[in-house]
């Protein structure tokens, strides 16, 4: 198909299922004419409750795209919606992948804005939020792709936004480091990925996810070295990405010296946009080719990834006292949880989807992570640094918080009654599906050793005496995304099935993820 | 009427209702916070004693509540047509039986009496309560539940309870003792959890067919997963080349192993067996006199009870031939245990070890794999609660005047304080072995059942017992007499809510040691039970 043929089939109905993307891009343009017209002596605290209105406004369109595609029925609806010669979907799966990131966003985005407000060292206000506009946009795509270059737009579209987010707060040399750094590995991935993706398309001849499945066994038989140069330098680009062994060094430094919303930002809805796209790419190349010697490879090294970002996660972690680096280190642990799905394969006796596990852990991910950043961030600005000490004595200064936060670090810890246990017990029950006995005993392990540092990090809260026993005050922002956290992550520990039994009604395998 | 009222969630949820009513006493009222406390601690207690009454031990499986906490739904696009759904499915299921039953009254009785101990807390009294209660809950939950995630829940949430409780009211090495047990424990619950999930992955699964559907279940109930695995036409126990050659259900004999002995690593570290104790040192040492009682008196018992439910019951014919291994481990825990504590320069440490040498008994018994031994298990895992529990409330009274354990700087104390004294050497008794006391009903059982199999193992053990009488000894005797140290005279004997609970520990020693067949009775036909399914599987 030439591209004029392409855009005369994108009809107004079609753009009608851009809406959620258009949205977050329209925003983000009006905000930045906003702020480049309105005059210095206007308080920018507008431009983050209009980024946040802009995020929930997609959020809406893509709640109502997928009430509309029938997704809640068993196939009531069209089920999917193939834009641009089947290069980018709507459907089931990147509905429920694209709610989880944009209310990780939203969470993430309100207690930011007074953050910022505060923040002297960020000197431009407006640009902290509206970056955040581009960067979900990028996500959104990356979730909806079924084509390598639909998914190389989304993916520099989220980077980019997200160099500059790093490197927000201009006047300290720690964000600048870190953007520095941020910049350059980005750089390398985004290298590695299409330096990929070109001997994928190469081989293949096509950059569609299903057209590149379907050529595949044949490009096996004739270039075998080619094609796995090209599978192993586009996982290798994202594993950078992911921040997973041996590519996570980058992290500590970068969510060191971002401010606390945009590493929140970093952990959450980065790792799901990424590990979202590489799903359902596997799915339609490497997952079908499971029983050949290739497919074996692809997933073992996709295992050994995980085995080991666990392991260098939380070991590494043990001996951090600085609470960015540590949450860094432990993002690289649960990184290595959420590759399970993606590395067991779907042979054997089918049980969840894969993307209905993966999914679960976002969840509790997002909730967790989230809610620890906020309360990061809470505690950082009271105490004027990173350091876990200082959250000494926070159950005489904020005694709500302390609980708040005991809950969390628990479901982090993967302590029964909360999301994380559950999220961790559906990966595991997974990895036995598959008889992958090693990457099982490894995960449970790593988690008893996490206990180590989350609950070093309790002793600081209510076995130490802090500095002072001011109170802290917990403003309104902070206070409701720290309480929803904690909330949704106990209901979801006790009652699972609320997102279990949405996500396998509503994404389908066959349908949503396998082109063709 | 009386079966329409859920007596086991009211058992297991009164302490949590206690921490609701807590939360909203004001933090100064530290009367009103013990006496909400002490309420909530033995209300428990007289609903066990209640459900003592009402047991029936003919009837198998009393009081069931049983309902789906959790139904999530599993992928079912590549099965056929006819499969109409395909779930995971987690139990909210308590039951009672014999074995449970003397087990939950000493978890009430024990969390009873430690909460009239914890008068001595004198900081955070609130949140000490609190956590307190969420410990109770946890383990008289433990005892009940018949599912294996629920059974999973309530264990980890004594851990998280007891890392509270050592890490903020402990003594001087508090932290370093509950980040110990913290990891040590962790790794067993992990290593259980792992047995679990692959218990769940095969025998939990079950196919209901009917008519013209076909129903697919994962389940973790305990009933199902010991039936299937009973059962020889059950998936799990169907080799593949049977069903056509693949059956993913399939336990194979080395992996039925495999599981057998993550189940007993993993509640061997709780009871705990020999190389595995270390972290229990820290805890009896450092933990807070209430929270020592209930650790050594019922969450030791919980490891136990563990082996016995899980490891013994599931896999009776793997049980059987490690029978011989359990027995040398047992053995292993009495001498070393009673040798160690011979050296001990320390009172708790004494206890301490003294706790390691009588939980091996527990695992003689269990070993010899007949009615007398089997029941001797769980008489000596009640009589050494009742027992640990009191020498160590004692221990900490001593402590509480004299500022120390060391034995060196201990004696002569039946001068200044006859009624501890009286109470420490009738426990000490009774931790020998005294007939008439509790502990020598339990120990003379378990060796009696064991001598039917082992008798080497046996007349070992027994002369274990003579080292016992001497450490228990030398330490009893030369605190309460002996010559006097360091100011003796001045202390104050105790008071009455010191003694309440040290006379209703004793009372309940001296009355199974007189009529042992008041818990007998009830295990029983129970104990036969398990022994009936332990031949049918061995």
């Amino acid at each position: 198909m030439t591209s004029t043929d392409l855009l005369q089939g994108l009809t107004w109905q079609d753009v009608g299922y851009l809406a959620p993307e258009i949205t977050l891009i329209a925003m983000a343009v009006l905000v930045t004419l906003l702020d480049l017209a309105l005059p210095d002596r206007i308080n920018r605290a507008f431009t983050g409750w209009f980024t946040l209105l802009g995020i929930l406004g997609s959020l809406g369109f893509v709640c109502w795209h997928m009430l509309q595609l029938g997704g809640t029925g068993d196939g009531a609806g069209p089920g999917v919606v193939r834009l641009l010669g089947d290069s980018y979907r709507v459907d089931g799966y990147a509905s429920v992948f694209k709610i989880i990131l944009l209310g990780a966003s939203a969470l993430i985005i309100l207690p930011g804005i007074r953050a910022v407000q505060r923040d002297e060292k960020v000197t431009d206000k407006g640009e902290a939020y509206t970056l955040m506009l581009p960067a979900a946009a990028g996500a959104l795509v990356m979730c909806s792709t079924g084509d390598l270059i639909t998914l190389f737009v989304g993916l520099e579209l989220l980077s980019i936004s997200t160099y500059v987010l790093v490197g927000i707060r201009k006047w300290s040399g720690r964000s600048q480091e870190g953007a520095f750094k941020y910049l350059v590995m980005g750089g390398i991935s985004s290298a590695f990925i299409l330096f990929g993706m070109s001997y994928i398309y190469g081989v293949t001849g096509s950059t569609n996810y299903g057209a590149i499945g379907g050529a595949l066994t044949r490009a096996l038989s004739d270039y075998e070295a080619l094609v796995y140069v090209g599978f192993f330098f586009l996982i290798g680009g994202f594993a950078v990405k992911l921040a997973a062994f041996p590519f996570h060094a980058w992290a500590p430094d970068v969510y060191q010296g971002a401010p606390a919303s945009v590493t929140a930002f970093l952990a959450v809805v980065t790792k799901g946009a990424f590990l979202a796209a590489l799903l359902r790419f596997l799915f339609n190349t490497a997952l079908p080719q499971m029983q050949t010697p290739f497919g074996e490879d692809i997933l073992l090294a996709l295992k050994l990834l995980a085995g080991s970002a666990m392991i260098a996660g939380t070991t590494a972690a043990l001996r951090q006292r600085n609470m960015k680096r540590l949450l860094a280190l432990s993002g690289t642990a649960n990184t290595g949880y959420m590759l399970v799905p993606l590395a067991v394969g779907v042979g054997g006796f089918v049980q969840w989807s894969n993307a209905a596990e993966l999914g679960f852990y976002l969840i509790a991910y997002a909730l967790m992570a989230t809610g620890v950043f906020t309360v990061h961030l809470v505690i950082s600005r009271e105490a004027g640094h990173d350091e876990m000490s200082g959250y000494a004595g926070l159950y005489y200064r904020a005694p709500w918080t302390a609980w708040a936060m005991v809950i969390l670090l628990l479901s982090l810890a993967g302590i029964p009654l909360t999301a994380g246990f559950l999220g961790k017990l559906f990966i595991l029950l997974s990895s036995i599906k598959s008889s992958d006995y090693w990457l099982a005993g490894i995960m449970l392990l790593s988690s008893v050793i996490s206990y180590y540092f989350y609950f070093a990090i309790i002793r600081q809260m209510f076995m130490r005496a802090g500095e002072t026993e001011r109170r802290i005050p917990m403003p309104l922002g902070s206070g409701l995304t720290i309480w929803v956290c904690v909330s949704a992550t106990i209901t979801l520990g006790l009652f699972p099935g609320l997102a279990m039994n949405w996500m396998d009604s509503t994404i389908s395998v066959l349908r949503d993820i396998l082109l063709g | 009427m009386a079966e329409t009222i859920p007596w086991l969630t009211l058992l297991v949820f009164t302490p949590i209702l206690g921490v609701c009513v807590l939360l909203l006493v004001p933090r100064r009222q530290t009367r009103l916070l013990r006496l909400t406390a002490v309420v909530s601690a033995l209300l428990p207690f007289m609903l066990s004693l209640w459900l003592f009454g009402q047991y029936d031990a003919a009837t198998a499986d009393q009081f069931r509540e049983q309902t789906a906490w959790m139904d999530v739904a599993l992928n079912r696009e590549a099965l056929n047509g006819s499969v109409t759904s395909f779930i995971y499915q987690f139990q909210y299921d308590l039951a009672i039986d014999g074995l449970s039953l003397p087990l939950v009254m000493l978890a009430a009785f024990i969390g009873c009496m430690a909460a009239l101990a914890s008068v001595n807390i004198r900081k955070r009294r609130k949140s000490y309560y609190v956590w307190f209660l969420l410990l109770e809950t946890g383990m008289l939950g433990v005892f009940l539940a018949r599912d294996l995630l629920l059974f999973f829940l309530f264990f980890e949430l004594t851990l998280v309870a007891m890392f509270f409780l050592i890490a903020i009211w402990g003594y001087f090495d508090r932290e370093k003792a509950a980040n110990t047990f913290l990891i040590y424990n962790g790794l067993g619950s992990a290593v259980m959890l792992f047995a679990f999930i692959l218990l769940i992955y095969t025998a939990g699964f079950q196919a209901v067919e009917s008519a013209d559907r076909v129903e697919l279940v994962y389940s973790g109930n305990y009933d199902i997963i010991a039936a299937n695995l009973l059962n020889p036409e059950a998936y799990v126990n169907l080799a593949p080349n049977l069903m056509g050659g693949d059956n993913p259900f399939y336990l194979s004999g080395e992996m039925k192993w495999v599981v057998f002995i993550l189940l007993l690593v993993a509640f061997g570290i709780k009871l705990p067996v020999m190389p595995l104790h270390t972290w229990m040192l820290h805890v009896h040492k450092e933990a807070p006199v209430p929270v020592v009682m209930i650790h050594s008196g019922v969450l030791l018992k919980m490891g136990a009870y563990g082996v016995l439910r899980f490891g013994m019951l599931l896999f009776p014919a793997e049980a059987r031939e490690a029978a011989a291994v359990i027995a040398w481990l047992g053995l292993a825990n009495i001498m070393c245990g009673a040798l160690l504590a011979l050296r001990q320069q320390d009172l708790k440490l004494v206890l301490a070890y003294s706790s390691l040498s009588h939980m091996g008994i527990v695992l003689l018994g269990l070993a010899s794999f007949n009615e007398i031994g089997v029941q001797g298990a769980v008489f000596q895992l009640v009589s050494h609660g009742l027992i640990s529990a009191l020498l160590f409330l004692i221990a900490g009274s001593i402590q509480e005047r004299t500022g120390t354990t060391e034995l060196a700087r201990l004696g002569g104390l039946s001068r200044s304080m006859p009624f501890i004294s009286g109470v420490l050497l009738a426990a000490g008794l009774a931790s020998l072995g005294m007939p008439g006391l509790s502990g020598f009903v339990g120990e003379l059982l378990s060796f009696l059942g064991l001598f039917e199999s082992m008798k080497a193992v046996t007349v070992l053990a027994a002369a274990g017992m003579v080292i016992t009488a001497a450490y228990v000894l030398r330490s009893v005797l030369g605190i309460t007499f002996g010559p006097l140290r360091e100011n003796g005279e001045e202390l104050k004997d105790a008071r009455l809510i010191e003694a309440v609970p040290m006379i209703a520990l004793l009372a309940f020693i001296i009355l199974l040691g007189l009529y042992p067949s008041v818990l007998n009775g009830t295990t029983a036909d129970s104990v036969q039970e398990i022994l009936s399914q332990l031949r049918a599987g061995g």
